[in-house]
């Protein structure tokens, strides 16, 4: 079993689909030379997802429009935020019916790719429509 | 109608599209008369790429109506060419007109439009997206041949894949329960997830083939081959010819088949059938102008 160090402020990003953690990471802005503290546990074993990713990082804390895009690539993570090493919130990320500015818009020739603005999308049961230029989208492609 | 624009077949429910058709009704009485229900009003057609229809209709639409026309001759002449962003040159606009008309090659850009004017906006065309006035006069002129729209057997023949018109008009054929059959050469079927969608949202019957054959179709709306797509004009070529509408074409067709096309039209029809019983295109053209009348009455709160 793998042991990974409390951390003492923080989030806790949990049920990551498995595979998915990379992308979290990226989504979070952590790369090369990232000098936080950081866990990324991959594929580790899950009672309700089979297998999932979790993410772990220090003094840190997620705001809403970085859960938006959370949402988009893992739609049933869920949100631990740390303090003095307590869990003192956890929440789910949830998609919201209107996404402003959380991913540019996958068609090269929308509007909002082309002037100073920011992108919309509404989420429908189908998929994600961009307010703009009405195409309908998958939830993984915003998030590429 | 929602809000003060039309930027999409969208945002309108049918009770507004039935408004729109007695509106037209009315206007189609109306034009060469004394009324100018519109004078010292202005409206500017901004028409960032190329039309011939909906520049000139809108403008006669404008004329008829006691109002005046302004525009630019091309980009290349506007601030635009200088730097200028789009949304400097609605707001520039919107300063000098009442309702604002805009064709443009980027999807969004009507309703970027209309989120920065203050005056109403129309959807002259944006990009493959939406041509919402187009679709009204189609629905407008099968109605008005055809005296109904429910139950109608629509074929909607030709480039289902890159043709703006086709797919608007499919939602609004679903909204007033017509059946539809989409006729397009193998590679150029209708996006799978427009088809799903109107399958969902109105219950519509919609059945998909690649054989061009128009029997028991009362209507045939039919649209180019988008030759411009093609990296082989060739390969465009040659679906053109298998999928152009011919005399021969049209034996054994219901007496009353009524054909459409939104035009301009190169060479997907032959020209023998423009002065056949079937031909309507040049009268749905015609009908453009009442329907852009009745549409900006109603945008400017007139009707």
């Amino acid at each position: 079993m793998l042991k990974v160090e409390k951390i003492a402020d923080g989030t806790v990003i949990d049920h990551i689909p498995a595979g998915k953690g990379l992308r979290v990471l990226q989504i979070l802005n952590i790369q090369a030379g990232y000098l936080g503290r950081v866990a990324l546990l991959m594929n580790t074993t899950s009672k309700k997802m089979g297998k999932k990713d979790i993410v772990k990082i220090a003094d840190k804390h997620i705001d809403d429009k970085t859960a938006d895009k959370i949402a988009l690539i893992a739609p049933e993570a869920s949100l631990n935020i740390i303090k003095n090493f307590e869990v003192i919130e956890k929440r789910q990320v949830k998609l919201r019916s209107k996404l402003v500015a959380v991913a540019a818009c996958p068609n090269p020739n929308c509007i909002t790719n082309h002037e100073r603005m920011e992108s919309e999308f509404k989420v429908e049961e189908r998929g994600i429509r961009c307010s703009y230029c009405e195409r309908l989208f998958k939830p993984e492609e915003l998030s590429a | 109608m929602n809000g003060k624009d039309l930027i999409s077949i969208r945002d309108l429910e049918r009770k507004d599209i039935e408004g729109l058709f007695s509106l037209a009704e009315k206007m189609e009485g109306e034009i060469g008369g004394e009324k100018s229900p519109l004078k010292n009003r202005i409206i500017a057609t901004l028409f960032f790429e190329p039309s011939t229809r909906t520049r000139l209709s809108f403008q006669a639409a404008a004329q008829r109506l006691g109002a005046s026309v302004i525009n630019f001759e091309s980009v290349a002449l506007t601030s635009m060419a200088k730097g200028e962003t789009f949304v400097d040159t609605i707001k520039i606009v919107d300063g000098y007109a009442d309702l604002l008309v805009i064709r443009h090659s980027l999807e969004g850009s009507a309703r970027l439009a209309a989120n920065v004017a203050k005056h109403p906006v129309a959807n002259g065309g944006d990009g493959g997206n939406q041509h919402p006035t187009q679709t009204l006069i189609d629905l407008y002129t099968i109605r008005k041949v055809k005296k109904k729209l429910d139950g109608l057997c629509v074929h909607l023949v030709g480039d289902l894949k890159y043709a703006r018109t086709m797919r608007s008009l499919l939602y609004g054929l679903g909204m007033f329960g017509a059946d539809v059959t989409l006729v397009s050469p193998k590679g150029l079927e209708m996006d799978k997830g427009v088809v799903d969608e109107a399958k969902t949202l109105f219950s519509m019957k919609i059945k998909q083939t690649n054989e061009l054959d128009l029997k028991g179709a009362d209507v045939a709306y039919v649209c180019r081959i988008q030759k411009e797509r093609f990296a082989d004009p060739y390969e465009a070529e040659k679906l053109q010819k298998e999928f152009k509408i011919t005399e021969e074409q049209l034996k054994g067709v219901k007496e009353d088949l009524v054909i459409l096309h939104p035009l301009p039209k190169i060479d997907e029809i032959d020209p023998a059938i423009d002065n056949s019983k079937h031909a309507t295109y040049f009268e749905q053209a015609k009908l453009g102008v009442p329907m852009r009348m009745a549409i900006i009455m109603k945008l400017l709160g007139r009707a």
